[in-house]
């Protein structure tokens, strides 16, 4: 990863986070890792646990930035957000895995989908 | 929050209940699907959420685990994308449980959310009927519950019914009707008149028969007229041949309104395709000639193990599959009409042309149907190919195939109420027929002549019972037995 597109990543986290605050979410991690990986942002809808995976492209050469967001991944993600409620004693909460997806049109725009309930995980 | 909704899955012709457990609760959102489903229940859950929402109705955000109980048995097919949408509603209190008591649900979903009939609903209503449930599904699950009768209807086209809350049970009513769709007639058949009277006969006793002739001679013609001289079904027959259709996902329609399936597959068909089998086991060929006719045109073309695989269900009327995960049952008493040639050029004993085939050609030609399913073979009859001038001329009347039927009516009407000739043995048959002296005598001494097999004798009886009901005589004598011993007899070739 070059040192331009960590950057990259880390611009739209924030503007990810921006947004849900704007939108009355409670941030309540960012960046939090475990053995298994990290999830971008953790945050709280109400009562609802909101796992939330941030994804920044430049173009869409290599495909949108939903698509970026594989079964794999998502797998990954659910074991991260098991991971995170045994860490933080938060068994029973309802929970939800959101996708943020960021398209950079130029230097000062850009274009942010949110995916609510983007996927489930599987069994 | 948990609900149960009834439903069944096919295993033959026979619907089994199984319960579809739904459990929702809070945690990692998810939704699974376990019970030994296959890929397609597993693909139910795609189905079933885009239907719910596309309803307006609530996919819960939540840990949707769903249980198919009893877990051991295999299921299959698409019928329980219902069911696990109504448990998943029911158990997310999206509709009052009084839609879901006391029924049994069947039906797939559409990604729109309405609700398409499954194979087997005739089944479905039967298993609902047994049980004493309503019959909860779409429109269709209507028409197959009017055939059953005694069962209720909750009809369900699309899931938004839902959203109004209670599902009025009704008992439907429905007719079968079928256009008639014209058969071929036996009048057009000029000439053949033996091979008719051996049709006439298969026809009012359900004899298979054998027509061996050169190519061209009318064999096809004549095997394929065969259905429209048959008898109706009567009420049992039509129930049980509209399941097995109903199961194997055809048109029920023309055997529930009488129509006896005639049954013509092609001689590349496998053996699972004539006897049944495959995951999840479909019923083949035989059994969807059940209470008919399979006719098996070029016989000696078939594969060899695929027409010996015919010869239990020849014997028993049912084929029984066994497979790693247990036992399947269907029905299989059909009627078998084999056409073939005599030799590999077709040409063996024609009066004009010659044959070409060497004696080692014909005798592997020929050994190809072999000796044990000859033997089950109650009729064989040669039809050679006719003097132009008679397929020429205009004048020549035959007898039209109403009238043959009306004969096979009442020579079936004769036989009364005594069970088929076809399942007649032993001390039985005997009674059946009572045998003039004279007639017992003959067929014992044609049959230490020509070494007839046990079964050979008393199929040559069936034969002779069924030639003395078209007589409509109440015993056997000597002229049917010679009539019925002379299409055992006749030499194939």
């Amino acid at each position: 990863m070059t040192e331009d597109t960590s950057k990259l990543g880390a611009r739209g986290e924030e503007a990810a986070a921006q947004y849900l605050q704007r939108i009355g979410m409670t941030i309540t991690e960012r960046n939090w890792r475990c053995a298994s990986g990290e999830v971008d942002i953790i945050a709280l809808d109400g009562s609802e646990l909101v796992f939330v995976e941030v994804k920044t492209r430049r173009s869409s050469a290599a495909g949108s930035p939903e698509e970026a967001v594989s079964p794999t991944k998502q797998k990954r993600l659910g074991k991260l957000a098991r991971n995170y409620l045994a860490y933080s004693g938060l068994d029973s909460t309802p929970v939800r895995f959101d996708v943020i997806a960021i398209r950079v049109l130029a230097e000062d725009r850009a274009l942010l989908r949110h995916h609510r309930a983007a996927f489930m995980v599987g069994t | 929050m948990q609900a149960t909704v009834m439903t069944a899955t096919l295993r033959g012709v026979d619907a089994l209940p199984v319960e579809v457990q739904a459990d929702v609760t809070s945690g990692l959102p998810m939704f699974g699907i376990v019970g030994l489903g296959d890929a397609a229940v597993q693909e139910a859950k795609e189905r079933v959420r885009s239907a719910v929402r596309a309803a307006g109705l609530e996919f819960p955000n939540a840990r949707v685990i769903i249980n198919l109980a009893p877990a051991p048995l295999r299921k299959h097919g698409t019928g329980f994308d219902l069911p696990i949408a109504l448990a998943i509603l029911a158990a997310t209190r999206q509709i009052p449980s009084s839609v879901i008591e006391g029924s049994t649900a069947v039906g797939e979903l559409a990604l729109d959310g309405s609700v398409r009939a499954v194979p087997g609903m005739l089944a479905h209503a039967y298993a609902a009927s047994r049980s004493g449930l309503d019959l909860l599904g779409p429109s269709a699950a209507m028409s197959a519950a009017a055939v059953v009768g005694c069962v209720r209807c909750r009809v369900v086209d699309h899931v938004t019914t839902l959203r109004q809350g209670e599902i009025d049970p009704r008992y439907p009513c429905c007719d079968v009707s079928v256009e008639p769709h014209g058969r071929p007639d036996l009048a057009d058949v000029a000439g053949h008149h033996a091979a008719k009277r051996a049709l006439e006969i298969a026809a009012a006793g359900g004899h298979n028969l054998l027509l061996v002739g050169p190519p061209g001679s009318g064999k096809t013609m004549l095997a394929r007229r065969l259905g429209g001289i048959l008898p109706p079904l009567n009420d049992d027959e039509r129930m049980t041949t509209a399941l097995v259709h109903s199961v194997a996902g055809i048109d029920e329609r023309p055997a529930l309104a009488g129509i006896r399936p005639f049954r013509a597959p092609h001689h590349s068909t496998s053996t699972v395709g004539l006897i049944g089998g495959g995951t999840p086991p479909r019923p083949g060929e035989v059994s969807l000639a059940h209470n008919g006719v399979l006719f098996l045109d070029e016989l000696a073309e078939f594969g060899p193990a695929t027409l010996q695989a015919m010869r239990q269900p020849m014997e028993d009327g049912t084929i029984s599959l066994v497979r790693a995960d247990g036992r399947v049952r269907y029905p299989a008493a059909f009627t078998l009409i084999g056409a073939m040639n005599p030799c590999p050029c077709g040409y063996l004993g024609d009066a004009e042309h010659r044959c070409t085939c060497s004696q080692p050609m014909i005798d592997r030609y020929t050994a190809r149907i072999g000796g044990p399913l000859l033997d089950r073979i109650d009729m064989r009859i040669r039809v050679d190919r006719i003097d132009p001038g008679k397929i020429l001329r205009e004048d020549c009347e035959e007898e039209p195939s109403a009238e043959i039927a009306q004969r096979v009516i009442s020579a079936i009407a004769f036989a009364g109420s005594r069970p088929p000739t076809r399942t007649l043995s032993g001390a039985r048959l005997l009674e059946a027929c009572r045998p003039q002296r004279a007639a017992r005598s003959t067929l014992e001494t044609l049959a230490r002549t020509v070494g007839m097999s046990g079964r050979a004798v008393t199929r040559t009886l069936r034969v002779a019972r069924t030639i003395a009901d078209l007589d409509a005589q109440d015993s056997v004598c000597c002229d049917h037995i010679l009539e019925a011993a002379g299409y055992r007899m006749s030499d194939v070739r």
